[in-house]
């Protein structure tokens, strides 16, 4: 049975077709595998492809099917994971040097729960080392490029995965965000990515970076491909103690529920003089559409939004140096090849296998954490966090969600930033501040720039809001047709 | 900032950080004793960029200093709710072959490292 | 001696490890025994993406423990890490509590050459433990984590105690209070309780304190007194000599009694605490405080004043208030027969405990003599129906065969003999078979009693009450 063509094809159309016998799983796989082999070489999404696992898997499941098994919402589907969420037999290196050849012996709660649902997983997609990145370029194997411009970055640290699903090589795939991860790739390739609520997605089994920052989330070509993604990876995990016991929403239906009467708030802070001009307009249109479609935009201020990466930074870079702790050469990972005493062993294990950015993160971090600093900076930051925290809280009494440019401009040249790490942190701004309160996040295209890179639109809800924010980003994708422009093949 | 079109992004923190710019918030010698500390060898050109690079991003962070929140309580983790507990009952765990399996260095069912020093470590 | 111008000033902080099933953060087995690394999960070994979750029963043996000490816990409390390299740390960095901790304030009481002394407690909280390194001595160490991630409470007291004695009993008095508790085992030499001493000297006179030294690898009761000790004498030495002492932490080596200060290198400990991200704050609300609060047995301080009350000797009641078991199983055998406690105390810490490897077995129902079974033989001993020396006989054919000293005493017919007319006619052979010693006797040598009254005894095969053949034999002679 021949698969559809899957340049573009969604995700929960991949599903349907499967269950209704249209294409075999295992017809699926062998396309998506097809396209990796031919255009992967160029991209670099994945550092992983699990072909035989793929077919594996997919033989099952369509064994299953034909048996009339009802085998989940994603029979069949394929996709991807960032390569921080650890697969049990299978290598997972998140990015790093430092865990090449790392073989966890157990699996991640959102990969077990996409493999439940039927999902084919591919392979491990590449990512910036521990996450930490906005470019793809700190991945310690090779850097990914933006499908849209091989020239340019797909944005990171999930730059694997957004670039994956806007080249059509999986049908959807999980990343995670931390200071803008998920939203900040998905901007840069013109896709749908989601950071939940924090707590909303199990951490367990995704490698940390900072704790209380990290977000697991997907990524679609569709805001209902997102949406049909969390329902089944979002919910309460009893491995992980900051999972939300409330139970998970119908994210899917919220994508065609409309906005007639909804409140969107513009927040002035996130436009500022001098941002990118089409970034600007983009926004302004779009923001116009959602006005159009029923929504009345009501103007905001969120006033700590100055102190947002300044506070990012403080609170990524101490829990950062404390989760990057365990990689000493013991237990697992890269070992140096000769260590004299036990102290060698962790300066050179350490000093050998983390790149430069963990490297500068982990550093920070312990300075901010050393006795009789504390209190001036990782106590401040606490401090500084609930008053962004608290700045959400009071918007969202004035609006039902927010809406932002993700990005303060387009997908930038590989190599252009990687030279000024403070120059990559500050162009975090409009992504930082959900992550440090906790509330969701979504970003979609919104249009293009004249050089023909995407341009993403930010919404943001309260905290469990994923439903409001499902509404706004369907109405507006239902009004556009940004989601169905392709990048070409790279040939 | 560097790089940057003076228009851009000119928030009143990019300006404060200019002024600041000036000072120096960390030395290579701090840079050498908190590399120790992290357990991070680093050869001198990273000693040296590092300490330039950190130097930035410490004046940069300065800005949160200015912000007057003794008033305001910490904010450690973004969820309202204590923390779960679970009963004492023996669950899931793994085999020696799967907690070894990832051992660079084993002995028997053990993991091998350099002669430790005698005496306790650090608590 | 220059010590008697120095106060010695000294304050303990004890780690209990708590016997729990599993371990605090997760659920592999806090077993021991085992091969190394039988008894490991994600979480324990540190593996990248693991994390903790609460083992509910830590922390209610930490409340019971907490409340034992009559310390104020704390009904929202939160974890911190507590950052340092080693082998047995996987996580490279501890979670402790910091500045929350579960139970502040508190006291613990001992008593010393009869004296009462109390504790001062500064805080006890909730930790994980590490895993433990074995050297080998072709140059490398092998690291075995069973032992990583069990709980751990942290009990620190004030700088109360004043002497190496002090602080022997001050752990013991512990001991005895987890093991009451039923929260550890409270064995120094198996590490299930452990002990680092700060130890400072001051002018007798004087207000402010000394530098303390850190004293650790103690690793039992006599480590405690030695350790300590050594540590007092040495100071005392050097300010005698007007040096000064350094902060620093010391070494205990047991094997040749001295301690030795850790390289200075590993001293600079900056923990770098900050509030564990992965666990929100714990809540102990009222509701289960008060639940642990009725779940609380009674302490060894208030028993020891009970059975002080109840008028039993000092010796008798430290021996009843040493473990719980011993305590219960005499409340138990005494409520069977409340006027012969004094008795039920002899026969229990003589017979009883002689015979007993673990006092736990004391209130298994496998005893082979439960307390009520005692109880009934005391009785019989005390009514006279058995003499001392035949009761102890019963009681080891109880213990043997599991039988009740009635059911021996009516099948056997072990009862003594106390029928009169038969035993006067016992004592008049015996005196008319032995005329010379008669009259030895009759002379003034008064010791020759013993004599008959061993041959009566021998005749009658000891069952003769001997009070009775004293009392005949004293009439027959005149």
């Amino acid at each position: 049975m021949p698969a559809p063509d899957l340049r573009g094809a969604a995700l929960t159309e991949l599903a349907a077709g499967t269950a209704a016998g249209k294409w075999s799983a295992r017809d699926l796989v062998e396309t998506y595998l097809e396209r990796i082999a031919q255009l992967d070489k160029k991209l670099g999404c994945f550092l992983l492809v699990d072909g035989e696992g793929a077919r594996k898997t997919a033989d099952a499941i369509d064994k299953r099917l034909a048996a009339g098994e009802n085998v989940g919402p994603l029979a069949g589907v394929p996709v991807g994971l960032k390569d921080i969420f650890v697969t049990r037999g299978l290598e997972t290196t998140a990015g790093s040097k430092i865990l090449k050849g790392f073989i966890p012996p157990y699996e991640s709660t959102a990969s077990a729960r996409l493999a439940a649902a039927g999902a084919i997983r591919l392979g491990k997609l590449n990512m910036d080392e521990f996450a930490m990145g906005s470019s793809n370029e700190n991945s310690a194997y090779y850097p990914v490029h933006n499908p849209w411009n091989l020239d340019r970055v797909p944005g990171g640290s999930s730059g694997g995965s957004a670039a994956a699903v806007a080249a059509s090589l999986c049908a959807g795939a999980l990343g995670t965000d931390t200071g803008g991860s998920i939203r900040q790739p998905a901007s840069f390739c013109g896709i749908v990515g989601i950071k939940p609520t924090y707590g909303r997605v199990s951490r367990y089994g995704v490698i940390a970076f900072a704790s209380s920052l990290d977000h697991p989330g997907p990524f679609g070509r569709t805001v209902e491909d997102a949406a049909a993604l969390l329902e089944v990876i979002a919910g309460h995990d009893p491995m992980d103690s900051t999972s939300i016991p409330r139970p998970v929403g119908r994210y899917r239906a919220a994508c065609t529920a409309g906005i007639t009467g909804m409140r969107i708030g513009v927040p002035k802070e996130y436009f500022q003089a001098g941002m990118d001009s089409e970034v600007e307009n983009a926004v302004n249109l779009a923001l116009a559409e959602l006005g159009r479609a029923g929504a009345s935009i009501v103007p905001v201020s969120l006033p700590h939004t100055q102190y947002a990466i300044a506070t990012y930074y403080l609170i990524c870079t101490a829990e950062a140096s404390s989760n990057l702790a365990r990689y000493d050469g013991i237990r697992f990972g890269h070992r140096t090849a000769s260590a004299a005493s036990l102290e060698e062993l962790y300066a050179k294990t350490r000093g050998e296998g983390f790149g430069a950015e963990p490297k500068r993160r982990i550093m920070l971090g312990t300075y901010v954490l050393r006795a009789g600093y504390y209190e001036a900076y990782y106590g401040k930051a606490l401090r500084a966090r609930r008053l962004i925290a608290d700045d959400f809280t009071a918007a969202f009494a004035q609006c039902d969600v927010l809406v932002t440019p993700t990005s303060p401009i387009p997908a930038f040249k590989l190599g252009e930033r990687a030279q000024d790490p403070l120059q990559m942190y500050l162009a975090d701004i409009y992504t930082v501040a959900p992550p440090l309160a906790g509330v969701p996040a979504l970003s979609q295209c919104c249009g293009f720039t004249a050089a023909g890179l995407p341009i993403g639109l930010q919404s943001i809800g309260p905290p469990l809001g994923e439903e409001a924010v499902f509404r706004v980003a369907g109405a507006y994708q239902g009004r556009t047709d940004w989601h169905t422009r392709l990048p070409r093949d790279p040939s | 900032m560097p790089g940057c079109k003076s228009q851009e992004f000119q928030s009143s923190v990019a300006q404060e950080w200019y002024n600041r710019v000036q000072m120096t918030r960390i030395t290579a010698d701090e840079v050498r004793e908190i590399a120790v500390l992290a357990r991070l060898r680093l050869d001198p050109a990273e000693i040296e960029r590092l300490t330039h690079e950190l130097d930035g991003i410490l004046g940069y962070i300065d800005t949160v200093k200015g912000l007057d929140a003794a008033q305001v309580l910490p904010m450690t983790h973004a969820v309202p709710f204590d923390c779960p507990v679970r009963p004492d009952e023996v669950g899931a765990s793994l085999s020696i072959a799967e907690a070894l399996q990832n051992a660079p260095r084993r002995h028997a069912s053990s993991f091998e490292v350099p002669r430790i020093l005698p005496g306790p470590g650090g608590a | 001696m220059s010590r008697e111008h120095y106060q010695a000033v000294i304050g303990l902080e004890v780690h209990v490890q708590l016997a729990t099933r599993t371990k605090i953060f997760s659920s592999s087995a806090a077993a021991f025994g085992g091969e190394p690394n039988q008894y490991t999960d994600p979480t324990c070994l540190g593996l990248p993406g693991a994390l903790p979750v609460l083992n509910r029963e830590a922390v209610d043996a930490a409340v019971r423990l907490g409340l034992a000490c009559g310390s104020r816990i704390r009904s929202r409390c939160r974890f911190a890490r507590k950052h340092y390299f080693y082998p047995d740390l996987p996580k490279g960095f501890q979670i402790s509590q910091y500045d929350e901790p579960l139970c502040e304030g508190g006291r613990v009481s001992f008593r010393l050459h009869g004296k009462p002394h109390q504790v001062r407690l500064t805080r006890i909280h909730m930790e994980d433990d590490a895993g433990k390194n074995v050297h080998d001595p072709s140059g490398v160490s092998f690291v075995d984590f069973n032992r990583a991630g069990v709980p751990l409470c942290e009990i620190v007291s004030e700088p109360d105690l004043r002497s190496a004695e002090e602080a022997a009993e001050y752990v013991r008095a512990i001991r005895t209070l987890v093991r009451y508790l039923g929260i550890s085992d409270g064995n120094m030499e198996e590490g299930s309780l452990r002990c680092d001493a700060n130890v400072s000297l001051r002018r007798s006179e004087a207000s402010e304190l000394g530098t303390k030294t850190e004293l650790k690898n103690i690793n039992s009761f006599k480590h405690v007194r030695d350790a300590i000790e050594h540590e007092i004498t040495r100071q005392a030495l050097l300010l005698d000599r007007g040096e000064v002492i350094t902060q620093e932490t010391r070494l205990w080596d047991p094997d040749r009694g001295v301690s030795a200060a850790m390289r200075s290198k590993e001293q600079a400990h900056d923990y770098r605490y900050f509030p564990e991200p992965d666990l929100p704050p714990v809540a102990v609300d009222e509701a289960w405080q008060e639940q642990a609060r009725n779940a609380l047995p009674e302490l060894p301080e208030a028993r020891y004043a009970r059975y002080t009350d109840m008028g039993l000797p000092a010796q008798d009641t430290a021996v009843l208030v040493a473990e719980r078991a011993i305590g219960d199983y005499f409340d138990q055998a005494r409520a069977v027969a409340p006027e012969a406690k004094k008795k039920i105390a002899n026969w229990l810490i003589n017979e009883v405990l002689a015979r007993v490897e673990d006092t736990r077995q004391l209130m298994d129902p496998a005893i082979p003599v439960p307390p009520a079974a005692l109880a009934e033989l005391v009785v019989l001993v005390e009514q006279g129906t058995l003499s001392g020396k035949m009761g102890k006989e019963v009681f080891a054919r109880m213990w043997q065969e599991r039988r009740s000293a009635a059911d021996i005493v009516a099948t056997e017919a072990v009862a003594v003999l106390s029928d009169r007319p038969a035993l006067e006619q016992a004592c008049a052979r015996a005196l008319a078979a032995s005329p010379d010693e008669v009259a030895r006797y009759r002379a003034g040598n008064l010791k020759l009693l013993g004599f008959f009254v061993g041959k009566v005894m021998k005749e009658t095969g000891g069952k003769a009450d001997p009070r009775v053949v004293n009392e005949i034999l004293g009439k027959l002679l005149g």
